[in-house]
Parts: C-alpha cells; sequence; structure tokens
C-alpha cells in the first residue's frame, strides 16, 4: 500500500471538483474492496475522497411506482429494507447471497457495483495482467482459469464481474444516476458495465471524475415469480462459479414477461434478451427453460479449466426458472437448492 | 480424587479469550515499537543480482532496510539453523542470509520503521533485480525424479505376487493437493529489547523452548539470553511445530536497531512457510472372496523442497491397521522449488488413511460386501507391522457406537438409490488412526497455605485446552477446587516441554502434574508426621491422598490434617516442586488411537452441489480428561475433515511457480454453512498399560479418515468416484 493523501466531501458537487482536481484519486465509501486492492498493492490512488457522509443514503418511493436507492445505502440496509424485500426480493436474495454480514453491513450500493474482479492475475502484481497493466498480457488464458468467464471474453481479458447484486439491477432495467463534472446523467443498467474487448482495464461506462448518485428501480419488481440462484465451491462466503437471477410475469398458465440474468460468467452481468423473448408467451416448462437455457450459451466459451461452467449454467439456468415459476425462489440461508 | 478429571469443564481461559484480555505475540506492547514489513521475493528460484533500498530509506519514519548484505551477524553452520523438530537430512532455509532465493515469497528484505503503515509503503520501494534460475514446481511432472525414502515398516510376504492372485483386486491412484494450515492468528514477533543482550521475544509457536534454542543458537555471538513468551496461540496446526522466519527476523531488527520490534506477516506471507505436501497414493488391494485380505500394496509420493527433506510416514498405517499376509509399501519424494512442508493435522496419517479407506470403500464395492463389514473381517486385535498387541484398542466399539448413532444399518448399499427430494444421498465411513503418543515433560508447583497452587510448564496451548486440562488434574491431585489452580504455560523459563504436537501434550503435561503432586503430597506427610501426636504419623505416601484441602488418610478419612494446617506447623507459606516425568520404555505393546466416521452427504442431482449433512465420528483415545475440550477438538477435526475434502487446495500456475490462491477467499475453508451436524462420541477404552492415568490424547484422530468417510459418501450418492481432493462439482460431472 502506498502512501495516499486523505479528504472528505462536503456534497456531491465537492466529490466531483475534488476528483476532478486531482490526478490518480478515489472515491471510497465502505472501501470493502478498495483497501483490499490498494494493501495488494493493485490500486495506487494517491488521493481518497471519502463520500461516505454525503446524504445518499436514502431509499425513496418514485413517482411512477419505482424505487430511487442513494449510492451509500449499505448492502445489509438495503437487502432487508421493507419495500426492497416487498417488492424487490430477488434483489434482496441476491445482496444476501455474497459476501458476508460483516461486509455487507460495510459496502455501499454503488460500490457494489464498480467492485473489481476476483481474477488471482489482477491481484497479483507479480504476474501480468492486463486489467491491471495494460499490454502485459493475460495470464489467465493459459492459467488458472476455473473462475473465469464463459461469454463476451477476449484474448486480452477473460475476467469476470463479481457482483450479485448487479445481475439483478441488470434483470431489472434498473438504471444508474450519475453526477460529474458535465452534469448529470442516467445510464441504464445494461449500459453500465463493459466487456473486456482490447480494453479490459475499463470495467465501466463511467467517465472521468463521476460518481455514482443512486440507483433506480422501475416499478416493476416480480416480486410473485423470482429466484437468484447461486452455485459456488463452498456454500457461503465464495464467489459465484455460476450465479442466475430469474423473474417471470405469469398470466393464464403462460410466460408474460421473462428477465433473466447470469453472474460469474462474463465481464459484466449477463443479460440474455434472446432468451426472454423465447420465454415470452410460452407455457413455464422445463422444454420452454432448457430452450431458453441454450440461448443463453449459444455462444459461451470454455478454457481448459472451466470448461464445466457452461454445463453448470445451462442446468441452473433450467433449475432457478424452475424455482422462479413455481414461486419457490432459492432460500438465500438455507443452502440446499430448492 | 476424580472430582475434575473426566469432567466437562469449561475452559479457564475461556474469559480472558473472549474479552480479549488473553494477548497474543502481536499484542505485547511497548512504547517506542519499531514495525517490519516483509519484502517477498516474486520468483521461486534464482540469485539476488541487486537489491535497492535507497528509495525505501528516503521515506520519512524508515529507521532501516534489513538485506542480506546489510544485517546483524547470524550463524554459519547448519546445526544452528536446525531445530528441535527440524527435518533430520538438509540444509534449514536461513532468513536474510544470502542471495539465494529457494521459494516464491522468500523474504529478500525487511523494512523498519517508527509505524507499520510506514514500513508497509517503503516496502513497496524496494527494488530487487534478480537473476531467475530455471525452477520445477508441478509434482506431476517431476515424477521422474522421485526417489525412496525409507521407512520402518517391513514387507510381510510378497505382496506383488499375492495381488496378482487375489480373486478381487483393487487398484487405484489417489491425490491430495497442497494444502495450508492457515490458523486464524497471522504469524507474528514481537521482540523486547530488556538491555544487557538480553531479549523478550513474544512468538506465535507450538514450543517456547523450541524457539528458545533455536534463536539461542542463531545469535549465540550476539544474544546473552533469549526468553520466548507464546501464552496463547489462535490456533496453529502443526504451522508452529518450527521457527517461523518472521522470528529471525524480527531478532534481527532488533538487534540493528537495537529497539523492540514487532513484525506481523500478511496472510499471503504464511503461504511462503511450510504446508502439508501435495501427496499421490497409490494402493493395490488383493482380496480373498470372502473379504480377507491378501495383499496390501501402498506407495506414496510427496513433496518436499530442494534443501530438506521433510517426509511423514503415509504408507505404515494400512500395514498397521489391517490383516493382511502380504504388504509392500514404498515412500517416494520429490524435490520442488518450494519451502519445506510440514506437519499439519494428523502428517502421514490424514493423507495415507485418506487413500486406504477410499480403498478399503472400493475394494467392499468390488466384493459386494458392506464396507463396514469388510473392516470387521479384516479386523486386527494386534499392531500388523510390529505385530504387536495394543495396550487397548476400542475400534470394535468405534464402529458399533458409530454405526448404532448414525443408524448405518439402514443404508441401502446401491449408489444413487437414496434420495431426499432433488438430492441424492450417501452415507460412507472410514477408519481413524493415529498414535498415542507420549514425552517427557516437567512441571512446577507452588502450593501456597492459603490452599491455593499454581502450576507451570513451558508447554504451550495451542487453542485446545492445555490450560483447563492441567488445572483439572492438579486440582484432583492436589485436593482442590479448580478455581484455587492457576496455571502458567508457555514460557521458556519455565520447565521443560517439548513442542505441542503429534496428540501427545495431554498425555505429557497431566502425569507431569500428577506426578510433582505426589511429591508435593509427599512434602506435606513429612510436615504431617513431624506435628506430635500426628494423625498420620505411621503413614506412606501411597497411603495418603490430597483431598478437600487436607491430607487423608486413604483407609480412615477420619484421619487427616489440612493443607494450611501443615504448612503453619512447618512454618512455610508456601512449598515448591518441580519434577521432569518421564514414561517407561515400554515396547511390548502398540500404542494409538483409533475412531469410525460416518458421513452423511446430499447431492444435487442436476447441479453437483454437495453438503455434508451429517458426521458421526465414534473415537477411542483412553482417557478424556475433559469430554468439554476433546469434544471441541474432534469436532474441529472434522471440520478440517470436510474443508480436505471439499474445499482445501493451494492452486498454483507452475507458468509463475506461484500460489495463486493465498488468501482465504479464496483458498476455501468450510465456513458455517458447510458445518452441519457432527456428534462426537468417546468410546470407554481404559487402559492402565499406556501410562498411569490411562491418557491417550486427542486432536488428529478427529481428521483422520474424515476425507475419505465423506468421499465414500459422495461415491455412494452419486455413483462417481472422485479420487483427486478437493471433491468439487465439477470432478462429479467430468
Amino acid at each position: 500500500m502506498i502512501n495516499f493523501q486523505y479528504s472528505r466531501a462536503t456534497d456531491v458537487a465537492d466529490a466531483v471538483q475534488q476528483i476532478a482536481a486531482s490526478t490518480s484519486a478515489k472515491f471510497i465509501a465502505g472501501g470493502t474492496n478498495l483497501i483490499d486492492l490498494m494493501k495488494d498493492d493493485v490500486e495506487r490512488p494517491t488521493r481518497l475522497i471519502d463520500i461516505s457522509r454525503l446524504p445518499l443514503k436514502q431509499v425513496q418511493q418514485t413517482a411512477d411506482g419505482g424505487l430511487h436507492i442513494g449510492a451509500l445505502v449499505p448492502n445489509s440496509d438495503l437487502a432487508y429494507h421493507p419495500l426492497i424485500e416487498q417488492h424487490y426480493p430477488l434483489v434482496s436474495s441476491a445482496i444476501r447471497a455474497g459476501a458476508s454480514q460483516q461486509l455487507r453491513n460495510m459496502a455501499s450500493t454503488g460500490g457494489n457495483l464498480l467492485q473489481r474482479t476476483r481474477c488471482a492475475y489482477f491481484y497479483d502484481t507479480a504476474t501480468p495482467c492486463n486489467k491491471r497493466e495494460p499490454g502485459s498480457g493475460c495470464s489467465a488464458l493459459t492459467g488458472a482459469q476455473r473462475m473465469h468467464a464463459i461469454l463476451g471474453a477476449s484474448e486480452a481479458c477473460i475476467a469476470v464481474h463479481p457482483s450479485d447484486l448487479c445481475v439483478t439491477l441488470v434483470a431489472l432495467d434498473a438504471k444508474v444516476h450519475v453526477a460529474g463534472p458535465a452534469g448529470a446523467r442516467v445510464i441504464p443498467f445494461q449500459d453500465f458495465h463493459r466487456l473486456p474487448g482490447n480494453t479490459p482495464h475499463l470495467d465501466t461506462n463511467l467517465h472521468p471524475h463521476e460518481i455514482i448518485t443512486a440507483i433506480e428501480l422501475p416499478a416493476q419488481g416480480f416480486a410473485k415469480n423470482y429466484s437468484y440462484l447461486k452455485i459456488r465451491d463452498r456454500l457461503s462466503y465464495a464467489f459465484a462459479l455460476v450465479s442466475v437471477a430469474a423473474a417471470l410475469e405469469l398470466e393464464g398458465g403462460k410466460i408474460k414477461q421473462a428477465r433473466l440474468a447470469l453472474g460469474g460468467v462474463a465481464h459484466k452481468p449477463w443479460r440474455v434478451h434472446a432468451a426472454e423473448a423465447a420465454l415470452q408467451g410460452q407455457v413455464p416448462d422445463g422444454t420452454a427453460f432448457a430452450r431458453a437455457a441454450d440461448l443463453v450459451l449459444k455462444d459461451a466459451k470454455g478454457y481448459p479449466h472451466n470448461m464445466f461452467k457452461i454445463d453448470l449454467a445451462r442446468r441452473a439456468t433450467i433449475r432457478t426458472l424452475t424455482q422462479a415459476a413455481k414461486g419457490t425462489p432459492q432460500p438465500p440461508s438455507n443452502k440446499k437448492i430448492m | 480424587m476424580t472430582a475434575y478429571i473426566g469432567t466437562p469443564a469449561s475452559r479457564i481461559d475461556g474469559r480472558a479469550k473472549v474479552t480479549g484480555e488473553a494477548r497474543y505475540a502481536a499484542d505485547f506492547n511497548e512504547q517506542n515499537l519499531v514495525y517490519g514489513a516483509v519484502v517477498a521475493s516474486t520468483i521461486p528460484k534464482g540469485r539476488i543480482k541487486h537489491i535497492d533500498v535507497s528509495q525505501a530509506l528516503r521515506v520519512a519514519g524508515v529507521l532501516k532496510v534489513l538485506t542480506h548484505q546489510d544485517r546483524p551477524q547470524m550463524a554459519a553452520d547448519d546445526d544452528a539453523y536446525k531445530d528441535d523438530v527440524a527435518p533430520e537430512e538438509g540444509s534449514p532455509y536461513r532468513p536474510l542470509y544470502d542471495d539465494k532465493i529457494l521459494f516464491n515469497g522468500q523474504p529478500l528484505a525487511l523494512v523498519l520503521a517508527d509505524d507499520w503503515e510506514t514500513a508497509r509503503f517503503a516496502a513497496t520501494l524496494v527494488q530487487v533485480d534478480y537473476d531467475a534460475a530455471p525452477y520445477v514446481t508441478d509434482l506431476q511432472a517431476q515424477l521422474s525424479t522421485a526417489y525412496v525414502v525409507p521407512k520402518p515398516e517391513k514387507p510381510r510376504g510378497d505382496a506383488a505376487k499375492a495381488y496378482a492372485a487375489a480373486q478381487v483386486r483393487h487398484e487405484a491412484e489417489y491425490f491430495i493437493p497442497t494444502e495450508y494450515h492457515n490458523p486464524m492468528e497471522l504469524f507474528a514477533s514481537t521482540v523486547h529489547v530488556d538491555g544487557a543482550g538480553k531479549l523478550t521475544v513474544y512468538d506465535k509457536t507450538q514450543g517456547v523452548q523450541n524457539v528458545q534454542g533455536y534463536l539461542s543458537k542463531i545469535f549465540a555471538g550476539s544474544v546473552q539470553e533469549f526468553r520466548v513468551i507464546s501464552p496463547f496461540v489462535g490456533g496453529a496446526f502443526g504451522a508452529g511445530l518450527r521457527p517461523q522466519y518472521q522470528v529471525v527476523l524480527t531478532v534481527l531488527g532488533a538487534l540493528a536497531l537495537d529497539r523492540s520490534v514487532r513484525l506481523v506477516l500478511t496472510r499471503q506471507q504464511m503461504y511462503a512457510l511450510g504446508y502439508r505436501p501435495a501427496t499421490i497414493e497409490r494402493l493395490a488391494l488383493g482380496a480373498n472372496a470372502d473379504g480377507t485380505l491378501a495383499a496390501i500394496n501402498h506407495e506414496a509420493i510427496a513433496v518436499t523442497s530442494q534443501f530438506e527433506e521433510f517426509s511423514r510416514n503415509d504408507t505404515g498405517w494400512s500395514g498397521l491397521l489391517y490383516k493382511s499376509p502380504n504388504t509392500k509399501f514404498v515412500h517416494k519424494l520429490v524435490r520442488l522449488d518450494v519451502p519445506t512442508s510440514s506437519d499439519m493435522r494428523a502428517p502421514g496419517a490424514a493423507t495415507g488413511v485418506y487413500a486406504l479407506e477410499s480403498a478399503m470403500d472400493e475394494l467392499a464395492v468390488a466384493l459386494d460386501i458392506d464396507p463396514l463389514e469388510l473392516r470387521l473381517r479384516c479386523y486386527s486385535d494386534r499392531d500388523q507391522n510390529e505385530n504387536l498387541p495394543y495396550t487397548s484398542k476400542a475400534l470394535h466399539e468405534c464402529y458399533r457406537q458409530g454405526a448404532d448413532a448414525f443408524g448405518w444399518s439402514q443404508r441401502n448399499p446401491k449408489p444413487r438409490s437414496m434420495r431426499d427430494g432433488a438430492d441424492l444421498v450417501g452415507w460412507g465411513m472410514a477408519t481413524g488412526v493415529w498414535e498415542a503418543l507420549q514425552m517427557p515433560v516437567a512441571a512446577r508447583i507452588v502450593l501456597t497455605a492459603n490452599g491455593h497452587a499454581e502450576v507451570s510448564c513451558a508447554a504451550s496451548d495451542i487453542g485446545t485446552g492445555t490450560y483447563t486440562i492441567v488445572a483439572q488434574v492438579a486440582a484432583d491431585k492436589l485436593g482442590l477446587p479448580i478455581e484455587n489452580i492457576s496455571v502458567k504455560l508457555a514460557d521458556s523459563t519455565l520447565p521443560q516441554a517439548p513442542v505441542e504436537g503429534g496428540s501427545w501434550m495431554a498425555a505429557s503435561a497431566s502425569h507431569a502434574v500428577a506426578s510433582v503432586a505426589d511429591d508435593i503430597r509427599d512434602e506435606l506427610l513429612k510436615l504431617a508426621k513431624a506435628v506430635s501426636g500426628s494423625p498420620l504419623a505411621g503413614a506412606a505416601g501411597a497411603d495418603v491422598t490430597l483431598a478437600g484441602g487436607r491430607l487423608v488418610s486413604r483407609k480412615d478419612a477420619g484421619r487427616a490434617m489440612s493443607i494450611s494446617d501443615l504448612m503453619r506447623h512447618g512454618g512455610l507459606d508456601r512449598m515448591t516442586k518441580e519434577k521432569l516425568n518421564t514414561f517407561a520404555q515400554d515396547h511390548s505393546h502398540a500404542r494409538n488411537t483409533h475412531s469410525a466416521i460416518y458421513a452423511e452427504v446430499k447431492v444435487d442431482e442436476q447441479l453437483g452441489v454437495i453438503r455434508v449433512t451429517r458426521v458421526v465420528s465414534a473415537v477411542a483415545a483412553g482417557r478424556i480428561l475433559n469430554p468439554k475440550t476433546a469434544g471441541s477438538q474432534v469436532m474441529g477435526s472434522v471440520v478440517g475433515g470436510i474443508g480436505m475434502a471439499l474445499h482445501e487446495e493451494a492452486v498454483y500456475d507452475h507458468a509463475f511457480g506461484r500460489i495463486m490462491n493465498a488468501n482465504v477467499a479464496e483458498y476455501h475453508m468450510p465456513v458455517n454453512a458447510d458445518v452441519h451436524d457432527i456428534k462426537v462420541i468417546f468410546v470407554d477404552e481404559p487402559d492402565d498399560q499406556v501410562n498411569p492415568l490411562g491418557i491417550k490424547g486427542v486432536g488428529e484422530i478427529g481428521i483422520v479418515g474424515v476425507a475419505a468417510a465423506i468421499a465414500n459418501a459422495v461415491y455412494h450418492a452419486t455413483g462417481k468416484r472422485v479420487r483427486d481432493l478437493p471433491i468439487t462439482l465439477d470432478k462429479l460431472k467430468a
């Protein structure tokens, strides 16, 4: 860890002004990922701008029946917020599937979006990594890649995004509110994270010096038929090999609307519109779910250590859709898969 | 006299631990403490061409950067670096000694600064220019270099021939990857400079006198006296048996600056310490159709470093445990450019018995015999290697009581035959075995006239409950309430004790305490006899006992005198006795602990997610001093076994010779969600031959066989035999 300056932002405008004024500064909120990366010398900010005291901790209903979630709402508060539990249990379930209670108490909603990959080479400064050091090469391509991407990867980077929350936010058509030197703007969640291409050092489409101020959820929460299923190497406190968020709107025994997104498979939370479209109007049964799963994995490509994830993702997709359709979502605390 | 022995007394140090009053190696503070940070090698082999510390030295608050070129004097001979438990063969690693790089993560420099943050920052500024050399870190790729290490077990008959001729055969290869101890507490040392060439070292260790002797040899030229203290240890599992490099570096720092220094390793840096070696085990079992064994062939190939030869006995257990007229054991080592492997949680047995008990399960399938029944048919009342009777062996009862508690008789032998909804249910079992070891240990008792006693010994309590059992034994032998006993441990100035390992400390320390308590009793009897008209005038030592604060005649409880009266008569405020207890060298019997483990797994049929839903561990380990602390030990060991079976693996990238999951987020160990119902049964095993108190010790016995029982349960659930640990869900689908 290198030495750094520390300052507090007084309001959002001040935060933006401060970060624009310094070279290689970072915002810090919960710090649950940033501090680890600083200890490992992966992140080397010369200044930390503490935004944790900014008034971005409210969860409020919007005029159109959606929800406006301040960027600094702790993950725990969000998971157990009555409006989230009632209207967006998919979000609650995903948050509770991640990290540990202590980490969730510290981690912020905005920070969750900005957590970096868990690729071991990204963390180990003794090895090449294009994400950490552009142009140095991707060690995972021929290395330990069991956790790595099966969708949307490039020769430059096969890392995956580690968030659980984000998988549900992309599924639910959330929006990201940001502020920056050029003013405020709103980014559809789908466009927030990037695929690696040949710029894997860029995780998101945030412009320089922009700050996340809020996440907005639309009115439809799919509270009746949803499930978040996370498959991992131990039953808690592990990153996903594969996770699936499924949400269905059923009407007259058929699927009126479907949402499907996967985690642990790509550089960004992976939503598959084609699979959703294929489910629309279908009877929610194994045949329809298998066809949707096939569409999800149509272009999947494995590497020697993670080839298994393709079939695992397929099976997990079918199971999660089944759980959602039956109205028996995967409980976050009971590790028996329903 | 057994008010406390055998009872589930709560830990006497429990309150100190939960309130934070208990101080660990990195908790001993002093004003103006200096903090160290390690610069570690990022290559596995080569030389330091140049090391540039100038930038680090320019940081305000940095006091000094030690390197092999700039450090206080250290001994120049191998013997100085050989600690009490170092491998016999080889040259121990010398921290910061020269420019040679022997393994990745090796410390190359120590930055010393006024605070930890400054030291850590400056450490990032140290520039190392390497002269890298070709290296090998992959066991599988180096098998052609494996060489045989002699082990004591003699072959019996002709195992190759008997195997070839056997009616039913099973041959397979099993693999255990590199595993790390990962104790909760980071390795740390705090060295206080006491002046006049004296240093007090607070160290995380399983043996203060081992560290004391080691440091005394290395720094014989510069330090008059080392005192090593380690009152509490936050887990060790074998990692603290040998002195670790941070203690040498901390002393070097203290000597270089003549100031007190603290060094705490990071979790990542702890992956450059010892580990359970990756091991390939090959079993070839030949059986007769009646389920008796005709041949056991057991070969193990394990890892050691290029500079030391560490190996434990993996193969001997199969020869010991089961009746077979023909046996052959081969133990091989492969040298890699890695740190020396080390003892970890039942070294040799955890790995060797995993393979043996998996192979026995496979043989049972081949024979179409119940796995438990196969063990019973191969059961031996004698140590098969040495053809000796046991002092006691209640393994039969372990099998029976464990099976009853588990409900084994309800098992449908057919794989994939038992279900719970979408889950396949599997039941597996295995045998565990360990040694009942005992070592010379000395203890001191200071008895005060008010009926309090302080018991002291250099032995460590690595979290297992040594403080508590020492107090229990002392309370019973001195006839005092346990509240009146205080225990001091793990200070090198206290009476002699070896490292705390091998499950030998309970038996060894208890007998030391009992033995010196007898001396106290005899001394009190002398005082009693000096009293005119003494009711105990004619008594001999064996005729009296201490009970209820009094010296009492065993024949006539009415004849008694109180301790306080006796000491008042003798004009004594306190009475001090110290004694080294040794055990009779008796080679006429084998001394072992045994266990039977039954495990239930539930495996999601579609997704392969494995849950260990139930484990019953029935243990025969002689007299159990404290079923609460011993039960906790076995329970913890079972959790370690779950980790071994399903989670633990250091993932190497041989392109860099580095471990890529050197942390506790990605090196998986079981978390609460992975641990369900664990039932520990202590089977009654009276044993007046193993030692006077009949104690065999627990700890290691709790993990041996657990991984096999779980692997066998996974096979029973799924029909898929996974022989390379850990059993992750992808291997079920492969």
